[in-house]
């Protein structure tokens, strides 16, 4: 099947080097201390944040650094066909482990001893890319917590299919049965913090494919930037309004 | 995530601090390079597709299934593979027994995208009557003691036991050749899997933000290290799959170092696993040559081992099974085709067996005598 036509099209008529229209919300849960949803082209995930409060298994506590805990769960009508075990399948195990790990690299666990914070992360509609869209979700609902972290995480991935690197592949490409390598970056300090790959690829070719995800992640990093600072904006011209009306 | 954290538990900060300040001068504790491998032993168990791999104090063992099932609906002509991990409590105190952990589910996933995402397994031929019958291969991996670094060891007993594993044959007959007919093993050779490349796990382990990195980490080294990642990659020098979940942030460059790295250890570690197995199925294939009662009567039965290696070592280990089955089955008077077939075979490489040995020992001058002794008829018969 052919993924990129012979004029440069992939099968959404995307170039091959193009990310899919990204879409952020802040504060979608009313509830949580700090929630945001993410959307990569049809891929819609809703993360909360909960945090830091008082651990609530006086077991797990740990003393000098605060308690990550995430959960990633697929809603049922996600996909296309029903899912029958929307948590606790390996798949999802695996996928929390993954961005608590992620999260964990950036929060400043240090300056939160004794405390917990949970993310909690729910796709919606899954059209490839959602474990980077959960990690860029996650991201800004940390950051609508308020919560301190010493960089912000944002994720992107890319394949390999007719010989061509594409970038933010979706669920139809992902399905091809290519690489599919997913990246997470700090942007500021440029490091590569969470990197998962399957499918076989010679090493250049991986070198070229991980080079084209990191430059999505940076897209991705300067959406988010632009979300946060028109958000905060306009938090700030609400409470002004708010106090002195 | 309770398992971390009690690996940390069990670590004073004195120890922690050490193995650190150690890494800083390149020095590891239990004295290896920062690149170089535990010492690696593979041993293979009585059945086939059973092995038990050491890894420095790693232990681990794997053990291959087949089972005829009904394939999924979206690939009616390919097998399916599906690994199983068990972590034994004996392994590690904060093992519990049950459900697997976090840890247990992402040793799987590792291991089950390193060698099904690349194909490495050759699931079409795992298929016996399209869209009705195919091949389920399990994988069953029990980690036995936790030394550290449990993913590449139980990566490399997967693989030896992959490649030892032999399924039954099966045909098709009955009526219409829709009936399948699975041979037992003593009717028919078991088939071996077709395995296209070797995937190699190689695990690393990342240090605080100088950007130290250390290969194959020992469970101490893993309480403290800050990142690790998983690189899979077969002797071809391509990446079959890398693992890097979140932890510590290291440069672009860094990972490209780890996978140069990796490339040259695993071509070491795939030349170590395909030397064992050729090493287990030479032995394997000596196994099954049925030998004669009084051959072993005889005195000086080292001998008579000697000198089949050597006969072995002439005629190849394949052959040597066949013809031996057939002339074990002209003692026993059962004559069928395949054994009328390979008789000439039988009877020219016997006699040319018997001078070998006549110039070797004299003690096998009672071996060939006793068959001629049984197969009289047979013999003069066949004589062609």
């Amino acid at each position: 099947m052919e993924y990129v036509s012979p004029e440069g099209l992939r099968l959404d008529g995307r170039r091959p080097v193009e990310m899919r229209q990204l879409r952020a919300e802040i504060g979608v849960v009313a509830k949580a201390d700090g929630s945001a949803m993410f959307e990569m082209g049809n891929t819609k995930v809703i993360a909360a944040v909960y945090g830091p409060r008082e651990v609530q298994n006086r077991s797990q506590q740990i003393t000098d650094q605060a308690l990550v805990r995430c959960e990633y769960s697929m809603a049922n009508f996600s996909t296309g066909d029903r899912m029958r075990k929307p948590k606790g399948d390996r798949r999802s195990t695996e996928i929390s482990l993954v961005i608590r790990q992620t999260m964990e690299a950036c929060i400043l666990t240090n300056l939160m001893p004794r405390s917990q914070i949970d993310i909690f992360v729910q796709v919606l509609q899954a059209d490839g890319g959602t474990r980077s869209a959960c990690i860029n979700a996650a991201t800004l609902a940390l950051a609508d917590a308020g919560i301190p972290m010493h960089d912000i995480v944002t994720s992107c991935s890319a394949g390999y299919l007719n010989s061509i690197p594409l970038l933010d592949l979706n669920y139809v490409e992902d399905s091809a049965g290519g690489p599919d390598v997913t990246v997470g970056i700090l942007p500021t300090l440029d490091k590569v913090t969470l990197l998962q790959m399957d499918a076989k690829l010679p090493t250049d070719t991986f070198e070229d494919v991980m080079q084209l995800a990191t430059e999505g992640c940076k897209a991705v990093a300067n959406y988010i930037r632009e979300v946060k600072t028109s958000f905060f904006c306009l938090i700030v011209i609400w409470d002004l309004c708010y106090n002195y009306c | 995530m309770d398992a971390r954290l009690a690996n940390t538990w069990r670590l004073t900060v004195n120890e922690k601090k050490f193995i650190e300040s150690a890494l800083l001068s390149g020095i590891r504790v239990d004295g290896r390079n920062p690149y170089e491998f535990r010492k690696l032993s593979i041993k293979f168990g009585r059945e086939d597709g059973s092995s038990e791999v050491q890894l420095g104090h790693t232990h681990v063992m794997g053990f291959v299934t087949g089972q005829l099932v009904q394939p999924y609906r979206d690939r009616p002509n390919e097998g399916s593979l599906s690994i199983f991990t068990e972590f034994s409590p004996m392994a590690d105190p904060s093992f519990e027994s049950g459900r697997p952990g976090e840890s247990a589910v992402e040793l799987g996933r590792i291991i089950d995208r390193g060698l099904r995402e690349s194909r490495a397994v050759d699931t079409e031929s795992l298929c016996v009557l399209a869209g009705k019958l195919v091949w389920a291969i399990r994988i069953d991996l029990h980690i036995l003691d936790n030394g550290g670094n449990l993913v590449d060891a139980a990566n490399i007993a997967a693989l030896a036991s992959l490649l030892t594993f032999r399924r039954p044959e099966c045909s098709l007959g009955g009526e219409n050749g829709q009936e399948v007919i699975i041979h037992p093993p003593e009717e028919r050779e078991p088939l071996p899997l077709i395995v296209h490349h070797l995937p190699v796990a190689v695990t690393f382990g990342f240090f605080g933000s100088e950007s130290i990195l250390v290969i194959d980490p020992t469970h101490h080294e893993e309480a403290v290290m800050t990142g690790r990642m998983t690189a899979t990659l077969n002797a071809n020098g391509d990446v079959c799959a890398i693992q890097k979940p979140g932890g510590e942030g290291v440069l672009q460059s860094a990972i490209m170092q780890c996978l140069r790295i990796a490339s040259r250890t695993a071509s070491d570690i795939t030349k170590k696993i395909k030397d064992t197995v050729e090493a287990y199925n030479t032995e394997r294939a000596l196994r099954k040559i049925k030998r004669h009662p009084t051959s072993i009567a005889l005195d000086g039965s080292a001998n008579v081992k000697v000198e089949q290696e050597g006969f072995v070592g002439n005629k190849g280990a394949n052959e040597l099974p066949k013809k031996h089955m057939g002339s074990s089955r002209l003692v026993s008077e059962e004559s069928t085709s395949q054994s009328n077939d390979c008789d000439g075979g039988t009877k020219s490489s016997g006699l040319g067996g018997n001078s070998r040995r006549n110039d070797g020992t004299t003690n096998f001058v009672g071996e060939p005598a006793s068959w001629n002794i049984n197969t009289q008829e047979e013999a003069t018969r066949l004589d062609r």
